[in-house]
């Protein structure tokens, strides 16, 4: 029977009712009194030396108020990089600076040259277009290889383009080769995992305030995580401590990791509302956006597969570049590495793994962490290259798997990570079961009775989420503590507030957290709001992203209620004359073991703000406590997903029949918003593996920089899909036992996606053992028409 | 600057504009109904979708003044009198059509124009129809539940996954 609220319950959001009616408040539904608009002139070539800037007519034009270049950062910090990446032979990797605005050089199409404030933003585009650059176009360099093999440097302070090699595990390398060179079978896979955008639905907007009588500035900004954005901003860019500086994320409309990073123009506009005192707000084109938000992904990736002859498993080689653009984004250095090469185990016992990853500037946007960031690098290549290993040696793809999975537990894998809990085999069963992949050849007859050819694609994964452990991500680089936070703050009449540092834009933690506390306490969800978003009213907490709000910050939630409970009791055992030891709390009433004595949840919160009769001299009166909650490991989801397709062998249009999608995310809260998360998920993976791509030109012009080009996942792309997540061997760590369910879909699906079209066309007589995402119908028809 | 006139949600209002003012712009800037969102450039996302004289509009790629004189419904105008949640968004609600709510208004006001025209209309024809309508979060399977459903139509075969 489905439960009907608390830990189980696919409650409704409560959140919808304001997105449904118009009332949600998102960054750019903030206007200020007295509010300037700015407009970011941005570089339209690749590479360039800035010879001049002359805004002279541009600053005489009508509303304009100041106009600003990189000159007037000299002496301001540039964005830092939060995470630092040591090299294969120890070195720090090569980290160049990132000005706000440029200084000296442009080196990506869209890197801001200049600022100007206006009265609104037609005066501020107006005058944009007034101001006269002379830039040296220089040759520009997007392709890695050539960046590395002595193509034009993108900083001409650094060394070279190489921004680390990294070898992992470096120690592993030599056996690793020993390994395959005693293999009975090595399979070989080349192949690319694209450029993507991120493209939440809400563009990214900025809005700087500040307040001369006190000297406190604000910034309203579409941030995952406005206390970092605070922390880095603050103290790395333009000096401000944090007990002066206010930000706030409000409704932010997805992210996908885009919205984790401190951007230049959240800077720009909290400097520029202290340069010129008043308000200053940015909101970007859907265009700028295509040009400034980080993108994702672009690893060229070279692996290998060692096994014996009964196919098992003996090693894995790979070798990838990994594109950082022009400079380091927030957390681009640990994409390609930490969240990548600790997850090519996958869900086997290979037991040696060594991954090479060259991390390499070209004259492109950032790179950064978009949807399952490093994971689905590592699983698309993995489960490739098992697929292509499966049908040369005859072996069903399947039972190659099966015959690998990882079945003990705890298991710690040759990269330096330990699966805690998972059944391999429960989630491959349970997808098989729920894709009928008995039936398939019926369908499969089907579909060639009209002239399709159908194929079938499995794929397994696994991802560490919940990231994570402090003490680990510090001695991997992470110039951040990845902890998260909570205050509960209980008042009188029994109603409580929850404030995190997790922030919600679009996982429905106001509706899902509150599931949580109303099952411990046992009173109704109403009762509990989730507050986030705001330094100002909540503690110090790192943000949402690695499907880690539940499993890091609802743990955090957990254990300040805990605290909240324990002196609850306390009060109530003097309510009741007894001793805290002897009082349980159940549905919201406090009772003496053993008794019929009671005491009711609001009697006791009423006591602590009105403590007539308190114990005060050993209880202070209040009831709210703050909790940081550390994990001690990341947490391993995982799963398998079914995809089956159709290919019409007229134009090698690829379409979705079937997806089937069996995760194991350990216990869940909230089953509808969990399946949410995993269909939205799958569009994203099917998005990269039919549709999406962010193309650059040879001389670094994005091709692909409007909805009209880039080819995001429409409602007749995809289909129904089937999802399960029965299968639950819950988190041993936390004390939810839940392990995130966020990226899961965008993690699994493309390799699923890649391997059924491979198989349609295998099975019509077709030698191609792959294709490079994403699978356009010019590239499927190409590569069966040889 | 010109002065523009028209009914939005049932309320005359008016307000100057320049010639290159946006219906977007207007409804936001000029109306405070920040309900209609803008996601694109290039009138492909459907996040800013309303109604102008009962025909779903993307309201970037009309001007202010292209709309003088018309009746204008935004999302702040669908829930029912009593200020419940109309039949599509309580469906919305019901099926879990939203994550992060940014593409929501347009999907809802969409979704309001198809059923108007085509009361029953198949999942293909959903799917077809929402084609100017891009999300980002929900991978469309919860959107076309809920638009089925407000139809009427049964999709307890759908959820049984």
């Amino acid at each position: 029977m489905p439960k009907d609220s608390g830990i189980g319950a696919s409650s409704k959001r409560r959140e919808d009712v304001r997105f449904l009616t118009g009332r949600g408040k998102y960054t750019d539904d903030i206007n200020l009194r007295g509010q300037a608009y700015v407009h970011f002139l941005r570089s339209d070539v690749a590479h360039g030396r800035i010879n001049g800037i002359d805004t002279g007519e541009a600053a005489a034009m009508p509303g304009v108020v100041r106009i600003f270049t990189g000159a007037d950062f000299e002496g301001v910090g540039g964005l830092p990089c939060g995470w630092q990446v040591t090299d294969r032979h120890g070195n720090p990797m090569q980290e160049p600076a990132h000005p706000i605005l440029a200084q000296g050089k442009v080196r990506h199409v869209g890197d801001p040259i200049a600022a100007v404030v206006a009265d609104s933003y037609a005066q501020a585009r107006d005058a944009a277009e007034a101001i006269v650059l002379d830039i040296e176009e220089l040759p520009a360099v997007i392709d890695m290889k050539a960046a590395v093999e002595g193509g034009p440097k993108v900083h001409d302070d650094l060394e070279s383009n190489l921004c680390y090699d990294w070898g992992f595990v470096e120690e592993n390398k030599d056996a690793v080769n020993a390994a395959f060179e005693a293999a009975a079978h090595v399979t070989t896979l080349e192949l690319k995992n694209q450029r993507l955008v991120a493209n939440p639905m809400e563009p990214r907007v900025a809005v700087g305030d500040y307040a001369p009588g006190t000297g406190d500035s604000t910034l309203y900004t579409t941030s995952q995580n406005p206390h970092v954005i605070r922390l880095l901003m603050g103290a790395f860019v333009l000096g401000i401590p944090e007990h002066k500086l206010r930000v706030v994320a409000p409704d932010v409309g997805g992210g996908f990791g885009s919205k984790i990073f401190h951007y230049a123009e959240e800077a720009f506009c909290t400097f520029a509302a202290k340069a010129i005192e008043r308000p200053v707000k940015w909101t970007s084109s859907r265009s700028e956006a295509f040009m400034s938000d980080a993108h994702g992904r672009d690893h060229v990736t070279k692996i290998e597969l060692a096994l014996d002859a009964d196919g098992m498993f003996q090693a894995i080689r790979t070798e990838t570049f990994a594109n950082m653009g022009a400079y380091l984004s927030t957390f681009a250095p640990s994409v390609p590495t930490w969240l990548h090469g600790t997850l090519m185990a996958g869900n086997y016992k290979t037991p040696l793994i060594y991954v090479n990853v060259k991390a390499v500037f070209t004259n492109t946007v950032p790179v950064d962490a978009y949807r399952g960031a490093g994971r689905p690098e590592a699983t698309f290549q993995l489960e490739r290259v098992i697929d292509k290993a499966a049908r040369e040696m005859g072996i069903d793809p399947v039972e190659l798997r099966r015959k690998n999975f990882i079945t003990e537990f705890p298991y710690a894998t040759p990269v330096a990570v330990e699966y805690d809990t998972g059944d391999y085999n429960a989630t491959l069963d349970k997808a098989l079961e729920v894709a009928d992949v008995s039936g398939f050849e019926a369908r499969r007859a089907a579909s060639a009775a009209k002239g399709k050819w159908r194929g079938l694609g499995l794929n397994c994964y696994i991802e560490a989420c919940g990231i994570a452990p402090s003490a680990l991500v510090g001695q991997l680089g992470a110039r951040a503590g990845l902890y998260e936070s909570a205050t509960v703050r209980v008042n009188a009449t029994g109603g409580l507030v929850v404030m995190t540092g997790s922030h919600s834009h679009g996982q429905g933690h106001e509706t899902a957290f509150p599931q949580v506390i109303a099952e411990m306490i046992g009173i109704d969800e109403s009762m509990i709001e989730i507050v986030h978003g705001d330094t100002a009213n909540s503690p110090m907490g790192m943000g949402t992203y690695g499907s880690r709000s539940l499993a890091v910050g609802g743990s955090a939630m957990v254990r300040a209620t805990e605290k909240i409970i324990n002196k609850a009791k306390k009060i109530a055992a003097h309510l009741l004359e007894a001793s805290d030891a002897d009082i349980e709390l159940k549905d919201g009433q406090f009772s003496v073991a053993g008794t019929d004595k009671s005491v009711a949840w609001g009697d006791v919160t009423l006591a602590a703000y009105v403590p007539h009769n308190y114990p005060l001299e050993d209880l202070e009166p209040g009831l709210e406590e703050t909790a940081f909650y550390d994990p001690s490991n990341f947490t391993y989801p995982a799963g398998t997903y079914i995809c089956e397709v159709e290919v019409d062998p007229d134009t090698g249009k690829v379409s979705i029949e079937r997806f089937t999608a069996a995760d194991d995310f350990g216990n869940v809260v909230n089953p509808m918003i969990v399946e949410g998360q995993v269909h939205g998920g799958l569009a994203q993976g099917i998005g990269q593996a039919l549709l999406e791509s962010c193309v650059y030109d040879a001389n670094g012009q994005i091709l692909s920089a409007s909805y009209m080009d880039y080819a995001m996942p429409r409602a007749d792309d995809v289909p129904y899909y089937s999802v399960d997540h029965s299968c639950q061997t819950p988190c041993t760590h936390n004390p939810l036992g839940v392990k995130g369910c966020g990226e899961a879909g965008a993690i699994g699906s493309p390799p699923a996606v890649v391997n059924a079209v491979v198989d349609a066309l295998q099975r019509n007589g077709k030698d191609v053992t792959h294709i490079d995402m994403p699978l356009s119908p010019a590239r499927v028809w190409a590569a069966m028409n040889g | 600057m010109t002065t523009v006139s028209m009914t939005v949600n049932g309320k005359s209002v008016s307000g100057d504009v320049e010639g290159r003012t946006l219906l977007s712009a207007f409804l936001r800037e000029g109306q405070g109904l920040t309900g209609t969102h803008v996601g694109c450039d290039t009138s492909q996302c459907g996040s800013c979708v309303v109604h102008v004289n009962g025909a779903a509009v993307k309201s970037c790629t009309l001007f202010a003044l292209e709309a003088d004189g018309a009746e204008v419904t935004t999302i702040e105008g669908m829930a029912n009198a009593d200020g419940s949640l109309g039949t599509i968004q309580q469906a919305f609600q019901d099926y879990h059509g939203l994550q992060c709510g940014f593409c929501t208004p347009g999907m809802v006001m969409s979704a309001a124009a198809l059923l108007k025209d085509n009361p029953k209309p198949t999942e293909a024809e959903v799917r077809h129809y929402l084609e100017g309508n891009i999300c980002r979060c929900t991978g469309y399977h919860n959107i076309v539940k809920a638009i089925m459903a407000a139809s009427g139509q049964d999709v307890v075969a759908v959820a049984a996954e």
